[in-house]
């Protein structure tokens, strides 16, 4: 068994909104009031969940809540989620520089904490002085850095303006000397915010690979990231953050479907709910069914290699619609658009739909390549005046077996592209 | 695989134990607080012609100043201690005191990009202020020590109290626990409500004449002596002219209250830092 190097125990965090002022002192002295006490804060019961689309009552709010999980050594974890869904805060905890409101978090070994690059660098002092600076704030020694400092300055490629004061950097040439600090640091876990998210193409490359070597010397990291191609690349866990509490944990592959998939269940027959959170809707007219078929208008999730794929959608319009159109957009599973068709394509077929209730068949040709894929429908008027607009539903997957055994795909699933192309289009009302 | 005993370098609660200062963490950082001690230092005159010679511009020039002012306007006596010289000897420890507390105060605030991103002890970064101050009252002790060799050798309006000067470490260490106190106090106390910067401008500078600085503590009057004593910083300066110009108020108990207010002062400050340095992003 793998030693665990942390653990964290329901691990919360609350936040105070609005501004510290003479209102906040109140709360202050209820808060003290109540630990001299031995009672209860108050104050930590009346904390929402962190949905920030919605306006509370509490001026508090849980930044995370109830977080559990543990990690093994030379691990790389992903944290994935969206804005505000307390990825930060929890790096913020675990890098020590908040604490958190209740629970407990373990830890073995060395940590450092990289949520931002040139952390304390000083205008003034010149790269060779920063990098010193820099690595003992990051928590090297000077003999450590001193034996690294070549290696630092090559990777850093800015030999040239090394005793330079920093400030006359171009910011490209700043931000590669501090990741260069950075990536020489050696602790046993390393904590790592979305760094990657500044600097060109190169030197992201570069940060990926250095984190995937640092992960090979058996080195523990957590790494927050939105770029699900390097999460995938690079995790061996993932765990998914969704308004301050833990959603899913597992794999990175099944984590990265949960976060993109929210109600995968619920659509499992097609259906979609009027209850389904859309991307867009005015009102006008809603998307009731979505699902890949069989040639019989069956609903069929499976498709061998070559077979065709049948898409049935069921509209219902709440007015005439003179100028209906409508698009679908492929997805793949790392949700990358792979491909994307609009009806029709010229504005004398645009189809005038009455109230009620339409649906339309698309008959495909074979041209899927295996994998998984994920359908974004949408609704909308010639001008380009969207209806209904839903995202990532009708999950389907195409295997790389074909039916007779006779034409299996050779080749590596991720060679070459699939596309969409449309046999035939059919429309009733039902 | 037995849990229970397992070994854990680090387990973080929200509340630790409020006496628990891990002050080993600072050994462990010592060169990070040599290296910012360094570009403090450095920092602070790049960009300048003079440089380091601005060490002693300052003290000259507010010495040649108060030597007018308090000197020839005002007439305040000075114990008849040649006036450029007693001025000098209390602006010299006074200006240590004045600069740890003054650049110690806004610790967390003026830090709190760096703290927001990065765990270090955060007792580091006063601690490099009141090195790198300490830096600066060596040079300009020199200044005022080959001054005082001047006076020395012109006339003999003062002798020294040569038995005394192993005192000088220990009034350093006094002024320097005492800056250091003051200004990690009150920079956890403005953490949250700034109330206290506003103080700390003014305050300081009133302070200065609430200590012996510009007047001796012969002139002044009886029924004062007491509360001026109970500002800590009167008798260290007052002891500092002792040992050197031979003229000042020198007393063991007072003296030694000055050390108790410190080492009291100094470890309640600590505390408090402490508490505050684990949270205080969410409230800066």
């Amino acid at each position: 068994m793998k030693k665990t190097v942390i653990e964290i125990n329901n691990l919360s965090k609350q936040y105070r909104l609005g501004q510290v002022g003479r209102g906040s002192i109140s709360d202050d002295i209820a808060a003290f009031w109540a630990n001299l006490t031995g009672k209860e804060n108050p104050l930590l019961k009346i904390g929402e969940e962190n949905d920030r689309t919605v306006k509370g009552e509490s001026n508090y709010i849980w930044a995370l809540k109830d977080i559990n999980f543990k990690v093994q050594q030379g691990d790389v974890v992903g944290i994935i989620g969206k804005n505000g869904a307390g990825k930060s805060t929890l790096l913020k905890i675990l890098s020590r520089t908040t604490t958190p409101t209740t629970g407990e978090y373990k830890i073995k070994g060395r940590v450092a904490s990289l949520l931002e690059v040139g952390t304390g660098f000083h205008p003034d002092l010149s790269g060779r002085e920063n990098i010193f600076l820099n690595g003992a704030i990051l928590g090297m020694t000077k003999k450590e850095i001193r034996q690294k400092f070549d290696e630092i300055v090559a990777f850093s490629g800015v030999e040239r303006y090394i005793d330079t004061p920093v400030k006359r950097y171009s910011s490209g040439m700043y931000v590669r000397l501090a990741f260069a600090v950075a990536a020489h640091l050696d602790p046993e876990i390393l904590i790592v915010d979305e760094v990657l998210a500044v600097g060109d193409q190169e030197f992201q490359d570069k940060c990926l690979g250095k984190m995937k070597s640092v992960s090979e010397e058996g080195r523990t990291v957590l790494f927050v990231s939105h770029n699900m191609g390097a999460i995938k690349q690079l995790c061996t866990r993932a765990i998914l953050l969704e308004n301050g509490t833990l959603r899913s944990s597992g794999t990175p592959v099944k984590v990265i479907n949960d976060y993109f998939l929210k109600d995968d269940n619920e659509l499992q027959d097609g259906t979609v709910p009027r209850t389904y959170k859309r991307v867009y809707n005015n009102g006008k007219g809603f998307i009731d069914f979505i699902s890949t078929t069989s040639p019989e208008h069956a609903i069929l999730k499976k498709f061998f290699f070559r077979d065709s794929i049948n898409i049935k959608l069921q509209i219902e319009l709440e007015e005439d619609v003179n100028d209906l159109m409508f698009s679908i957009t492929v997805l793949n599973d790392e949700m990358q658009k792979i491909s994307y068709i609009e009806l029709p394509e010229s504005s004398n077929e645009t189809k005038a739909l009455k109230k009620g209730k339409h649906e339309i068949n698309l008959e495909l040709y074979d041209s899927f390549l295996p994998g998984k894929y994920f359908l974004s429908p949408a609704l909308m008027h010639y001008n380009g005046e969207a209806i209904d607009l839903i995202e990532r539903i009708a999950k389907f997957e195409v295997s790389a077996d074909s039916k007779n055994g006779e034409h299996n795909y050779k080749w590596n699933e991720k060679h070459g592209n699939s596309y969409m192309k449309l046999k035939s289009i059919n429309f009733k009302t039902i | 695989m037995q849990e229970n005993e397992e070994y854990w370098d680090l387990i973080i609660k929200p509340k630790g134990k409020w006496y628990q200062v891990d002050l080993g963490a600072i050994w462990l950082y010592r060169d990070l607080l040599m290296l910012l001690v360094r570009r403090d230092f450095i920092s602070v005159y790049k960009q300048t012609i003079l440089g380091p010679v601005w060490f002693f511009i300052q003290p000259v020039i507010t010495t040649i100043t108060f030597t007018i002012i308090f000197g020839s306007l005002a007439k305040i006596s000075t114990d008849g201690v040649p006036p450029m010289l007693f001025y000098l000897s209390g602006i010299t420890l006074w200006t240590y005191f004045a600069d740890c507390l003054n650049k110690t105060s806004n610790t967390f605030v003026a830090n709190a990009a760096v703290f927001g991103k990065v765990y270090f002890p955060r007792l580091i970064v006063p601690l490099s202020v009141l090195i790198s101050n300490l830096i600066k009252l060596l040079i300009q002790f020199v200044l005022f020590l080959s001054v005082w060799t001047f006076y020395l050798l012109q006339d003999n309006s003062f002798t020294p109290n040569w038995g005394l000067i192993w005192l000088l470490p220990i009034l350093v260490i006094m002024m320097a626990g005492l800056g250091l106190g003051f200004g990690i106090l009150i920079s956890s106390l403005t953490t949250k409500y700034r109330d206290f910067t506003f103080l700390i401008g003014f305050g300081v500078q009133l302070m200065m004449y609430a200590s012996p600085v510009v007047y001796p503590m012969s002139i002044v009057p009886e029924k004062y002596k007491f509360w001026l004593l109970l500002n800590p910083v009167t008798s260290i300066i007052e002891a500092f002219k002792y040992l050197f110009l031979g003229h000042g108020y020198f007393n063991w108990t007072t003296l030694g209250f000055s050390a108790t207010f410190m080492l009291l002062l100094l470890a309640l400050a600590i505390l408090v830092f402490n508490k505050v340095e684990k949270s205080f992003m969410d409230t800066v």
